[in-house]
Protein backbone atom coordinates (compact mmCIF):
# COMPACT_ATOMS: atom_id res chain seq x y z
CA UNK A 1 0.00 0.00 0.00
CA UNK A 2 1.48 3.58 -1.02
CA UNK A 3 2.55 5.81 1.75
CA UNK A 4 -0.18 8.75 0.91
CA UNK A 5 -2.40 6.33 0.78
CA UNK A 6 -1.84 4.95 4.16
CA UNK A 7 -1.63 8.82 5.39
CA UNK A 8 -5.24 9.52 4.08
CA UNK A 9 -6.78 7.23 5.64
CA UNK A 10 -4.73 7.53 8.94
CA UNK A 11 -6.19 10.79 8.17
CA UNK A 12 -9.94 9.71 7.59
CA UNK A 13 -9.84 7.61 10.43
CA UNK A 14 -8.72 10.36 12.95
CA UNK A 15 -11.29 12.95 11.51
CA UNK A 16 -14.07 10.02 12.33
CA UNK A 17 -12.12 9.57 15.62
CA UNK A 18 -12.74 13.34 15.87
CA UNK A 19 -16.62 13.17 15.16
CA UNK A 20 -17.14 10.04 17.51
CA UNK A 21 -15.71 12.18 20.46
CA UNK A 22 -17.76 15.69 19.74
CA UNK A 23 -20.90 13.07 19.78
CA UNK A 24 -20.29 11.04 22.79
CA UNK A 25 -19.70 14.39 24.40
CA UNK A 26 -22.66 16.35 23.24
CA UNK A 27 -24.84 13.33 25.00
CA UNK A 28 -23.39 13.55 28.17
CA UNK A 29 -23.97 17.15 28.21
CA UNK A 30 -27.66 16.41 27.29
CA UNK A 31 -27.40 14.55 30.78
CA UNK A 32 -25.49 16.80 33.03
CA UNK A 33 -26.17 20.19 32.59
CA UNK A 34 -28.08 21.94 34.71
CA UNK A 35 -28.13 25.24 35.14
CA UNK A 36 -28.81 25.45 38.95
CA UNK A 37 -25.40 23.45 38.92
CA UNK A 38 -23.91 25.82 37.03
CA UNK A 39 -24.84 28.99 38.80
CA UNK A 40 -23.58 27.33 42.30
CA UNK A 41 -20.53 26.55 40.62
CA UNK A 42 -20.28 30.12 39.05
CA UNK A 43 -21.19 31.93 42.85
CA UNK A 44 -18.77 29.45 44.07
CA UNK A 45 -15.95 31.05 42.21
CA UNK A 46 -16.74 34.79 42.48
CA UNK A 47 -13.68 36.33 44.04
CA UNK A 48 -11.24 35.63 41.11
CA UNK A 49 -12.44 38.92 39.27
CA UNK A 50 -9.52 40.08 37.22
CA UNK A 51 -8.34 43.39 38.01
CA UNK A 52 -6.36 45.25 35.40
CA UNK A 53 -5.40 48.71 35.85
CA UNK A 54 -3.05 50.88 34.30
CA UNK A 55 -0.54 48.18 32.93
CA UNK A 56 2.29 48.29 31.07
CA UNK A 57 4.59 46.21 30.15
CA UNK A 58 8.08 47.47 28.19
CA UNK A 59 11.19 45.73 27.48
CA UNK A 60 14.42 47.83 28.02
CA UNK A 61 16.16 48.76 24.71
CA UNK A 62 18.89 46.86 23.53
CA UNK A 63 21.53 49.44 22.67
CA UNK A 64 20.33 51.47 25.52
CA UNK A 65 18.10 54.02 23.78
CA UNK A 66 13.88 54.36 24.34
CA UNK A 67 12.42 51.38 25.99
CA UNK A 68 10.04 49.01 23.68
CA UNK A 69 7.09 49.81 25.13
CA UNK A 70 4.66 46.59 24.68
CA UNK A 71 1.31 47.36 26.12
CA UNK A 72 0.80 50.83 27.75
CA UNK A 73 -1.49 51.64 30.67
CA UNK A 74 -4.28 48.63 30.04
CA UNK A 75 -7.28 48.86 31.70
CA UNK A 76 -9.89 45.65 32.02
CA UNK A 77 -12.09 43.98 34.35
CA UNK A 78 -13.18 40.46 33.71
CA UNK A 79 -16.18 39.52 35.80
CA UNK A 80 -15.92 35.54 37.02
CA UNK A 81 -17.78 33.28 34.77
CA UNK A 82 -17.08 35.12 32.09
CA UNK A 83 -16.06 34.34 28.38
CA UNK A 84 -13.95 37.43 27.29
CA UNK A 85 -12.10 37.75 23.94
CA UNK A 86 -8.52 39.31 23.45
CA UNK A 87 -8.70 40.14 19.41
CA UNK A 88 -6.16 42.08 17.51
CA UNK A 89 -3.79 41.48 14.78
CA UNK A 90 -0.32 39.84 14.86
CA UNK A 91 2.22 41.12 17.62
CA UNK A 92 -0.22 43.61 19.20
CA UNK A 93 0.57 41.85 22.56
CA UNK A 94 -2.37 39.89 23.09
CA UNK A 95 -0.12 36.73 24.55
CA UNK A 96 2.37 39.30 26.41
CA UNK A 97 -1.20 39.99 27.94
CA UNK A 98 -2.26 36.55 28.84
CA UNK A 99 1.06 36.05 29.68
CA UNK A 100 1.45 38.85 32.50
CA UNK A 101 -1.97 37.17 34.10
CA UNK A 102 -0.83 33.94 33.64
CA UNK A 103 2.23 35.08 35.70
CA UNK A 104 4.96 33.93 33.23
CA UNK A 105 5.95 37.74 32.59
CA UNK A 106 6.63 40.56 34.91
CA UNK A 107 4.57 43.49 34.80
CA UNK A 108 6.79 47.07 34.18
CA UNK A 109 4.09 49.15 36.17
CA UNK A 110 0.04 49.02 36.94
CA UNK A 111 -2.17 46.65 38.96
CA UNK A 112 -2.94 43.39 37.80
CA UNK A 113 -5.33 41.63 40.38
CA UNK A 114 -6.90 38.22 40.43
CA UNK A 115 -9.58 38.12 43.52
CA UNK A 116 -7.77 40.28 45.79
CA UNK A 117 -4.16 39.09 44.96
CA UNK A 118 -1.57 41.09 42.98
CA UNK A 119 -0.17 38.34 40.16
CA UNK A 120 3.59 37.48 40.74
CA UNK A 121 3.61 33.76 39.74
CA UNK A 122 1.57 31.12 37.69
CA UNK A 123 -0.54 29.91 39.77
CA UNK A 124 -2.82 26.75 39.70
CA UNK A 125 -6.26 29.37 39.81
CA UNK A 126 -5.21 30.07 36.34
CA UNK A 127 -4.41 27.39 34.06
CA UNK A 128 -3.01 27.94 30.52
CA UNK A 129 -4.06 26.62 26.96
CA UNK A 130 -1.27 26.66 24.57
CA UNK A 131 -1.40 27.25 21.05
CA UNK A 132 1.12 24.65 20.53
CA UNK A 133 -0.40 20.97 22.14
CA UNK A 134 3.31 19.43 20.76
CA UNK A 135 5.31 21.49 22.58
CA UNK A 136 3.16 21.75 25.98
CA UNK A 137 1.68 17.97 26.41
CA UNK A 138 3.77 16.16 28.10
CA UNK A 139 4.58 13.30 25.06
CA UNK A 140 5.99 10.81 27.55
CA UNK A 141 2.76 10.65 29.46
CA UNK A 142 -0.67 8.79 28.13
CA UNK A 143 -3.68 10.77 27.91
CA UNK A 144 -4.82 10.33 31.44
CA UNK A 145 -1.76 10.52 32.88
CA UNK A 146 -0.99 13.95 31.03
CA UNK A 147 -4.83 14.52 32.27
CA UNK A 148 -3.67 13.57 36.02
CA UNK A 149 -0.08 15.71 35.94
CA UNK A 150 -1.64 19.01 38.31
CA UNK A 151 -3.12 15.92 40.59
CA UNK A 152 0.14 13.82 41.01
CA UNK A 153 1.63 17.34 41.72
CA UNK A 154 -0.72 17.91 44.31
CA UNK A 155 -0.17 14.46 45.89
CA UNK A 156 -3.87 13.30 45.23
CA UNK A 157 -4.62 9.82 46.31
CA UNK A 158 -5.05 7.48 42.90
CA UNK A 159 -8.82 6.53 42.91
CA UNK A 160 -9.48 10.16 43.45
CA UNK A 161 -7.26 10.85 41.14
CA UNK A 162 -8.89 8.44 38.75
CA UNK A 163 -12.56 9.38 39.65
CA UNK A 164 -11.45 13.44 38.39
CA UNK A 165 -9.65 12.24 35.25
CA UNK A 166 -12.51 9.89 34.10
CA UNK A 167 -15.03 13.20 34.36
CA UNK A 168 -12.47 15.34 32.25
CA UNK A 169 -11.68 13.07 29.72
CA UNK A 170 -15.86 12.23 29.31
CA UNK A 171 -16.21 15.58 29.54
CA UNK A 172 -14.02 16.39 26.58
CA UNK A 173 -15.19 13.67 24.37
CA UNK A 174 -11.79 11.33 24.82
CA UNK A 175 -13.60 8.39 26.67
CA UNK A 176 -11.87 5.10 25.24
CA UNK A 177 -8.63 7.22 24.59
CA UNK A 178 -7.05 7.11 27.86
CA UNK A 179 -4.01 5.11 27.40
CA UNK A 180 -3.11 6.48 23.90
CA UNK A 181 -0.08 8.66 23.82
CA UNK A 182 -0.54 12.31 22.26
CA UNK A 183 1.79 11.48 18.89
CA UNK A 184 -1.31 8.85 18.44
CA UNK A 185 -3.62 11.77 18.68
CA UNK A 186 -4.88 14.22 15.92
CA UNK A 187 -4.34 17.95 16.16
CA UNK A 188 -7.66 18.58 17.51
CA UNK A 189 -7.76 15.50 20.16
CA UNK A 190 -3.86 16.70 21.66
CA UNK A 191 -6.45 20.43 22.24
CA UNK A 192 -9.22 18.18 24.04
CA UNK A 193 -6.22 16.52 26.32
CA UNK A 194 -4.65 20.28 27.13
CA UNK A 195 -8.49 21.23 28.26
CA UNK A 196 -9.08 18.22 30.36
CA UNK A 197 -5.51 18.72 31.72
CA UNK A 198 -6.14 21.75 32.93
CA UNK A 199 -9.92 21.29 33.93
CA UNK A 200 -8.47 18.72 36.43
CA UNK A 201 -6.63 20.89 38.51
CA UNK A 202 -10.45 22.78 39.02
CA UNK A 203 -9.00 26.42 37.81
CA UNK A 204 -11.15 29.40 38.41
CA UNK A 205 -9.83 30.66 35.35
CA UNK A 206 -8.40 29.34 31.88
CA UNK A 207 -6.01 31.56 29.41
CA UNK A 208 -6.28 30.29 26.14
CA UNK A 209 -3.81 31.56 23.45
CA UNK A 210 -5.21 30.98 19.81
CA UNK A 211 -5.61 27.26 20.88
CA UNK A 212 -7.59 26.22 17.64
CA UNK A 213 -4.98 28.47 15.59
CA UNK A 214 -3.36 25.61 14.07
CA UNK A 215 -6.07 23.26 13.21
CA UNK A 216 -7.86 22.56 10.35
CA UNK A 217 -11.15 24.77 9.43
CA UNK A 218 -13.60 21.69 10.54
CA UNK A 219 -12.08 20.90 13.34
CA UNK A 220 -11.76 24.41 14.37
CA UNK A 221 -15.81 24.44 14.19
CA UNK A 222 -16.29 21.62 16.46
CA UNK A 223 -13.86 22.77 19.09
CA UNK A 224 -15.20 26.23 19.24
CA UNK A 225 -18.74 24.38 19.48
CA UNK A 226 -17.37 21.89 22.62
CA UNK A 227 -15.74 24.50 24.07
CA UNK A 228 -18.73 27.25 24.60
CA UNK A 229 -20.19 23.70 25.85
CA UNK A 230 -17.38 23.15 28.25
CA UNK A 231 -17.80 27.16 29.68
CA UNK A 232 -21.43 26.76 30.10
CA UNK A 233 -21.03 23.15 31.99
CA UNK A 234 -17.71 24.28 34.14
CA UNK A 235 -18.50 28.06 34.63
CA UNK A 236 -15.08 28.74 34.38
CA UNK A 237 -13.76 32.35 33.31
CA UNK A 238 -11.80 32.48 30.29
CA UNK A 239 -10.09 34.39 28.44
CA UNK A 240 -9.17 33.63 25.00
CA UNK A 241 -6.82 35.35 22.91
CA UNK A 242 -7.56 35.31 18.87
CA UNK A 243 -6.93 37.03 15.69
CA UNK A 244 -9.98 35.80 14.12
CA UNK A 245 -12.93 37.68 14.06
CA UNK A 246 -15.46 34.95 13.66
CA UNK A 247 -14.27 32.77 15.84
CA UNK A 248 -14.21 35.85 18.50
CA UNK A 249 -17.99 36.42 17.92
CA UNK A 250 -18.64 32.57 17.91
CA UNK A 251 -17.26 32.21 21.29
CA UNK A 252 -17.05 35.70 23.12
CA UNK A 253 -19.56 37.55 25.77
CA UNK A 254 -17.24 40.15 25.55
CA UNK A 255 -14.73 41.33 23.38
CA UNK A 256 -11.80 43.37 23.73
CA UNK A 257 -10.24 44.88 20.68
CA UNK A 258 -6.15 45.84 21.47
CA UNK A 259 -4.71 48.65 18.94
CA UNK A 260 -2.02 47.49 17.06
CA UNK A 261 1.55 47.37 19.04
CA UNK A 262 3.25 48.86 19.90
CA UNK A 263 2.05 50.37 23.09
CA UNK A 264 -0.91 48.44 22.59
CA UNK A 265 -3.87 48.90 25.04
CA UNK A 266 -7.69 47.56 24.53
CA UNK A 267 -9.35 50.46 22.69
CA UNK A 268 -12.53 49.37 22.71
CA UNK A 269 -15.37 46.60 24.06
CA UNK A 270 -17.89 44.86 22.46
CA UNK A 271 -21.43 43.14 24.64
CA UNK A 272 -21.76 39.95 22.28
CA UNK A 273 -25.78 39.82 23.01
CA UNK A 274 -26.29 36.92 20.88
CA UNK A 275 -27.09 33.59 22.45
CA UNK A 276 -25.24 30.42 22.20
CA UNK A 277 -24.56 28.50 19.58
CA UNK A 278 -24.07 31.28 17.55
CA UNK A 279 -25.22 31.11 13.87
CA UNK A 280 -23.28 33.05 11.48
CA UNK A 281 -25.75 33.35 9.09
CA UNK A 282 -27.71 35.60 11.45
CA UNK A 283 -28.05 39.07 10.34
CA UNK A 284 -26.90 40.59 13.68
CA UNK A 285 -24.02 38.24 13.45
CA UNK A 286 -23.00 39.57 10.10
CA UNK A 287 -23.72 43.42 11.43
CA UNK A 288 -21.34 42.88 14.55
CA UNK A 289 -18.65 41.24 12.33
CA UNK A 290 -18.59 44.34 9.81
CA UNK A 291 -18.53 46.64 12.31
CA UNK A 292 -15.28 45.00 14.29
CA UNK A 293 -13.51 44.58 10.89
CA UNK A 294 -13.94 48.58 10.76
CA UNK A 295 -11.14 48.61 13.49
CA UNK A 296 -8.57 46.80 11.74
CA UNK A 297 -9.47 48.32 8.15
CA UNK A 298 -8.10 52.01 9.03
CA UNK B 1 8.57 -4.16 2.53
CA UNK B 2 7.20 -7.30 1.22
CA UNK B 3 9.54 -10.52 1.90
CA UNK B 4 11.23 -10.51 -1.42
CA UNK B 5 12.53 -7.29 -0.63
CA UNK B 6 13.96 -8.42 2.63
CA UNK B 7 15.51 -11.70 0.93
CA UNK B 8 16.76 -9.85 -1.17
CA UNK B 9 18.10 -7.11 1.26
CA UNK B 10 19.80 -10.23 3.36
CA UNK B 11 21.63 -12.08 -0.24
CA UNK B 12 22.79 -8.53 -0.99
CA UNK B 13 24.68 -8.42 2.27
CA UNK B 14 25.35 -11.99 2.29
CA UNK B 15 27.34 -11.63 -0.76
CA UNK B 16 29.27 -8.46 0.24
CA UNK B 17 30.24 -10.19 3.05
CA UNK B 18 32.30 -12.96 0.88
CA UNK B 19 33.32 -10.28 -1.14
CA UNK B 20 35.60 -8.77 1.23
CA UNK B 21 36.79 -12.22 2.79
CA UNK B 22 37.72 -13.19 -0.89
CA UNK B 23 39.60 -9.39 -1.40
CA UNK B 24 40.75 -10.29 2.11
CA UNK B 25 42.34 -13.63 1.02
CA UNK B 26 43.81 -12.26 -2.44
CA UNK B 27 45.47 -9.98 -0.99
CA UNK B 28 47.22 -12.06 1.64
CA UNK B 29 48.29 -14.48 -0.49
CA UNK B 30 49.78 -11.68 -2.38
CA UNK B 31 51.43 -10.14 0.33
CA UNK B 32 52.34 -13.25 2.44
CA UNK B 33 51.23 -14.25 5.89
CA UNK B 34 53.79 -12.27 7.83
CA UNK B 35 51.91 -8.84 6.33
CA UNK B 36 48.85 -9.46 6.08
CA UNK B 37 47.51 -12.85 7.28
CA UNK B 38 44.57 -14.76 5.25
CA UNK B 39 41.53 -15.00 6.94
CA UNK B 40 41.51 -18.93 7.55
CA UNK B 41 44.82 -18.22 9.21
CA UNK B 42 42.92 -16.16 11.67
CA UNK B 43 41.05 -18.46 12.71
CA UNK B 44 43.33 -20.46 13.17
CA UNK B 45 45.38 -18.04 15.24
CA UNK B 46 41.65 -17.31 17.12
CA UNK B 47 40.75 -21.01 17.86
CA UNK B 48 44.60 -20.89 19.28
CA UNK B 49 43.41 -17.85 21.78
CA UNK B 50 40.41 -19.29 22.28
CA UNK B 51 41.19 -22.77 22.93
CA UNK B 52 44.05 -21.89 25.97
CA UNK B 53 41.53 -19.40 27.32
CA UNK B 54 43.40 -16.29 27.22
CA UNK B 55 40.77 -14.72 24.26
CA UNK B 56 37.55 -15.14 26.70
CA UNK B 57 39.37 -13.90 29.75
CA UNK B 58 41.37 -10.85 28.03
CA UNK B 59 37.86 -10.04 26.50
CA UNK B 60 36.19 -10.14 29.98
CA UNK B 61 38.71 -8.24 31.25
CA UNK B 62 38.34 -5.48 28.88
CA UNK B 63 34.85 -5.74 29.33
CA UNK B 64 34.23 -5.48 32.92
CA UNK B 65 36.63 -2.08 32.72
CA UNK B 66 34.67 -0.45 30.24
CA UNK B 67 31.14 -1.22 31.89
CA UNK B 68 32.57 -0.39 35.21
CA UNK B 69 34.09 3.12 34.06
CA UNK B 70 31.47 3.85 31.95
CA UNK B 71 28.22 3.25 34.03
CA UNK B 72 30.10 4.97 36.96
CA UNK B 73 30.47 7.82 34.52
CA UNK B 74 27.36 8.01 33.50
CA UNK B 75 25.88 8.10 36.90
CA UNK B 76 28.03 11.05 37.19
CA UNK B 77 27.18 12.96 34.31
CA UNK B 78 23.61 12.73 34.46
CA UNK B 79 23.09 14.84 37.90
CA UNK B 80 25.89 16.92 37.09
CA UNK B 81 24.57 17.78 33.31
CA UNK B 82 21.24 18.25 35.12
CA UNK B 83 22.56 20.80 37.70
CA UNK B 84 24.60 23.17 34.91
CA UNK B 85 22.05 22.92 32.97
CA UNK B 86 18.98 24.16 35.24
CA UNK B 87 21.23 26.79 37.62
CA UNK B 88 22.73 29.58 35.30
CA UNK B 89 25.09 30.62 37.56
CA UNK B 90 26.73 27.48 37.63
CA UNK B 91 26.60 27.18 34.22
CA UNK B 92 27.93 30.63 33.65
CA UNK B 93 31.30 28.93 35.14
CA UNK B 94 30.78 25.43 33.86
CA UNK B 95 30.28 25.56 30.49
CA UNK B 96 33.72 27.43 29.50
CA UNK B 97 35.59 24.99 31.04
CA UNK B 98 33.62 21.93 29.94
CA UNK B 99 34.23 23.30 26.01
CA UNK B 100 37.99 23.26 26.83
CA UNK B 101 38.01 19.99 28.53
CA UNK B 102 36.20 18.28 26.23
CA UNK B 103 38.97 18.56 23.81
CA UNK B 104 41.43 16.57 25.67
CA UNK B 105 41.39 13.07 24.40
CA UNK B 106 41.42 10.57 27.36
CA UNK B 107 44.61 8.70 25.96
CA UNK B 108 46.53 12.07 26.65
CA UNK B 109 45.36 11.52 30.47
CA UNK B 110 47.17 7.75 30.59
CA UNK B 111 50.76 8.97 32.24
CA UNK B 112 49.22 11.02 34.85
CA UNK B 113 46.28 8.18 35.49
CA UNK B 114 49.03 6.12 36.37
CA UNK B 115 50.65 8.38 38.80
CA UNK B 116 47.29 9.18 40.60
CA UNK B 117 45.65 5.91 40.62
CA UNK B 118 48.63 3.18 40.73
CA UNK B 119 49.02 0.76 38.07
CA UNK B 120 45.95 -1.43 38.72
CA UNK B 121 42.47 -1.11 37.51
CA UNK B 122 41.60 2.25 39.29
CA UNK B 123 43.32 4.03 37.07
CA UNK B 124 41.83 2.03 33.85
CA UNK B 125 38.40 2.76 35.44
CA UNK B 126 39.13 6.24 36.19
CA UNK B 127 40.12 6.78 32.04
CA UNK B 128 37.15 5.03 30.85
CA UNK B 129 34.90 7.17 33.69
CA UNK B 130 36.56 10.43 32.27
CA UNK B 131 35.95 9.41 28.40
CA UNK B 132 32.42 8.71 29.44
CA UNK B 133 31.55 11.53 31.91
CA UNK B 134 32.25 14.17 29.77
CA UNK B 135 30.38 12.84 26.66
CA UNK B 136 27.16 12.01 28.91
CA UNK B 137 27.34 15.42 30.81
CA UNK B 138 27.43 17.47 27.54
CA UNK B 139 24.57 15.60 26.16
CA UNK B 140 22.38 16.01 29.00
CA UNK B 141 23.46 19.46 29.46
CA UNK B 142 22.13 20.09 25.86
CA UNK B 143 19.09 18.03 26.60
CA UNK B 144 18.16 20.46 29.57
CA UNK B 145 18.53 23.36 27.84
CA UNK B 146 16.07 22.41 25.00
CA UNK B 147 13.36 21.57 27.43
CA UNK B 148 10.36 23.29 25.39
CA UNK B 149 9.66 26.02 27.33
CA UNK B 150 6.12 25.39 27.01
CA UNK B 151 5.98 22.29 28.66
CA UNK B 152 7.67 23.75 31.71
CA UNK B 153 5.54 26.56 32.14
CA UNK B 154 2.23 24.32 31.58
CA UNK B 155 3.60 22.52 34.45
CA UNK B 156 4.68 25.95 36.84
CA UNK B 157 0.44 26.56 36.54
CA UNK B 158 -0.38 23.19 37.39
CA UNK B 159 1.26 23.97 40.25
CA UNK B 160 4.28 21.71 39.89
CA UNK B 161 7.15 22.94 42.15
CA UNK B 162 10.66 23.59 41.06
CA UNK B 163 11.68 19.94 42.31
CA UNK B 164 8.58 19.02 40.61
CA UNK B 165 9.15 20.08 37.42
CA UNK B 166 12.97 19.01 37.61
CA UNK B 167 11.42 15.35 38.25
CA UNK B 168 8.60 15.11 35.93
CA UNK B 169 9.35 17.60 33.18
CA UNK B 170 13.29 17.91 32.84
CA UNK B 171 14.20 14.92 33.43
CA UNK B 172 11.87 12.86 31.20
CA UNK B 173 12.49 15.19 28.50
CA UNK B 174 15.65 14.96 28.28
CA UNK B 175 16.16 11.09 28.21
CA UNK B 176 16.90 10.84 24.54
CA UNK B 177 20.09 13.26 24.56
CA UNK B 178 21.07 11.12 28.03
CA UNK B 179 20.60 8.14 26.16
CA UNK B 180 22.26 9.48 22.89
CA UNK B 181 25.02 10.73 25.10
CA UNK B 182 25.66 6.97 26.97
CA UNK B 183 25.55 5.73 23.47
CA UNK B 184 28.25 7.72 21.83
CA UNK B 185 29.97 7.04 25.16
CA UNK B 186 30.61 3.44 24.76
CA UNK B 187 32.89 4.17 21.70
CA UNK B 188 34.95 6.28 23.26
CA UNK B 189 35.75 3.57 26.19
CA UNK B 190 36.60 1.00 24.15
CA UNK B 191 39.56 3.71 22.40
CA UNK B 192 40.45 4.50 25.82
CA UNK B 193 41.02 1.09 26.92
CA UNK B 194 42.63 -0.10 24.36
CA UNK B 195 44.79 2.24 24.50
CA UNK B 196 45.38 1.83 28.42
CA UNK B 197 45.84 -1.78 28.24
CA UNK B 198 48.14 -1.59 25.40
CA UNK B 199 50.09 1.12 27.38
CA UNK B 200 49.64 -0.58 30.76
CA UNK B 201 48.49 -3.79 31.51
CA UNK B 202 49.22 -7.16 31.28
CA UNK B 203 45.48 -8.20 30.50
CA UNK B 204 42.68 -7.49 28.16
CA UNK B 205 42.36 -7.16 24.38
CA UNK B 206 44.62 -4.20 24.09
CA UNK B 207 47.45 -6.25 25.73
CA UNK B 208 46.61 -8.66 23.09
CA UNK B 209 47.32 -6.33 19.94
CA UNK B 210 50.37 -4.82 21.57
CA UNK B 211 51.75 -7.65 22.70
CA UNK B 212 51.58 -10.04 19.69
CA UNK B 213 53.83 -8.12 17.81
CA UNK B 214 57.13 -9.68 20.25
CA UNK B 215 56.08 -12.99 18.47
CA UNK B 216 55.09 -11.74 15.40
CA UNK B 217 51.84 -13.10 15.28
CA UNK B 218 49.73 -10.81 13.01
CA UNK B 219 47.16 -13.12 12.85
CA UNK B 220 46.94 -12.69 16.79
CA UNK B 221 46.72 -8.79 16.01
CA UNK B 222 43.44 -9.59 13.98
CA UNK B 223 41.65 -11.69 16.04
CA UNK B 224 42.10 -8.50 18.57
CA UNK B 225 40.93 -6.66 15.68
CA UNK B 226 37.69 -8.28 14.98
CA UNK B 227 36.62 -9.24 18.54
CA UNK B 228 36.94 -5.36 19.64
CA UNK B 229 34.45 -4.57 16.67
CA UNK B 230 32.42 -7.47 17.36
CA UNK B 231 32.29 -6.19 21.41
CA UNK B 232 31.38 -2.84 19.97
CA UNK B 233 28.79 -4.06 18.20
CA UNK B 234 26.94 -5.57 20.43
CA UNK B 235 27.26 -3.75 23.05
CA UNK B 236 26.33 -0.89 20.85
CA UNK B 237 23.41 -3.67 19.76
CA UNK B 238 22.34 -4.53 23.26
CA UNK B 239 22.08 -0.85 24.82
CA UNK B 240 20.30 0.06 21.75
CA UNK B 241 17.79 -2.49 22.63
CA UNK B 242 17.36 -2.13 26.20
CA UNK B 243 16.67 1.62 25.21
CA UNK B 244 14.16 1.12 22.69
CA UNK B 245 12.27 -1.76 25.15
CA UNK B 246 12.51 0.05 28.43
CA UNK B 247 12.74 4.13 27.07
CA UNK B 248 10.50 3.92 24.27
CA UNK B 249 7.86 6.15 25.88
CA UNK B 250 10.38 9.03 26.24
CA UNK B 251 11.00 9.11 22.91
CA UNK B 252 14.07 6.73 22.21
CA UNK B 253 13.55 5.32 19.34
CA UNK B 254 16.95 4.74 17.38
CA UNK B 255 17.29 1.41 16.30
CA UNK B 256 20.47 1.46 13.45
CA UNK B 257 23.60 2.14 14.49
CA UNK B 258 24.55 5.54 15.92
CA UNK B 259 27.39 7.74 13.73
CA UNK B 260 30.45 8.63 15.44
Amino acid sequence: MGTAMRKAQGQAAEEAAERRAAKAAAMRTAHTSEPAAAQQRQAAEAGHEIDIHQLSKSYPHAGGGEPQHILREVDLTVRSGEFFILLGPSGCGKSTLLGLIAGFVAKTSGRLRVGEREVERPGPDRAVVFQQADSSLFPWLTVRENVEFGLRMKKTKAPERRAISDRYIGLVGLTGHEDKFPRELSGGMKQRVQLARVLANDPAILLMDEPFGALDAMTRRTMQRELVRIWRDTGKTVIFVTHDIQEALLLGGRIGIMSPGPSSRISDIYDVALAYPRDIADPAFHELHARIQGHFDE
Amino acid sequence: MTITDKTKRVLLQLAFWAGLLALWQGLASAYGPEILPGPAQTARGGWELLADGTLPSYIGISFSRVLLGWSLGSLIAIPLGLLIGRVGAIRAFAEPFLNFIRFIPPIAFITLFLIWFGIGETSKVMLILYATLFIVLLNTLTGVLSVEEDRIRSARSMGASDWQIVRHVVVPATVPYMFTGIRLAMGTSFMAIIGAEMIASNEGVGYLIWNSRLFFRTDWIFVGLISLGLMGFVTDRAVALLGRKLLGRYGVVSTGSLRR
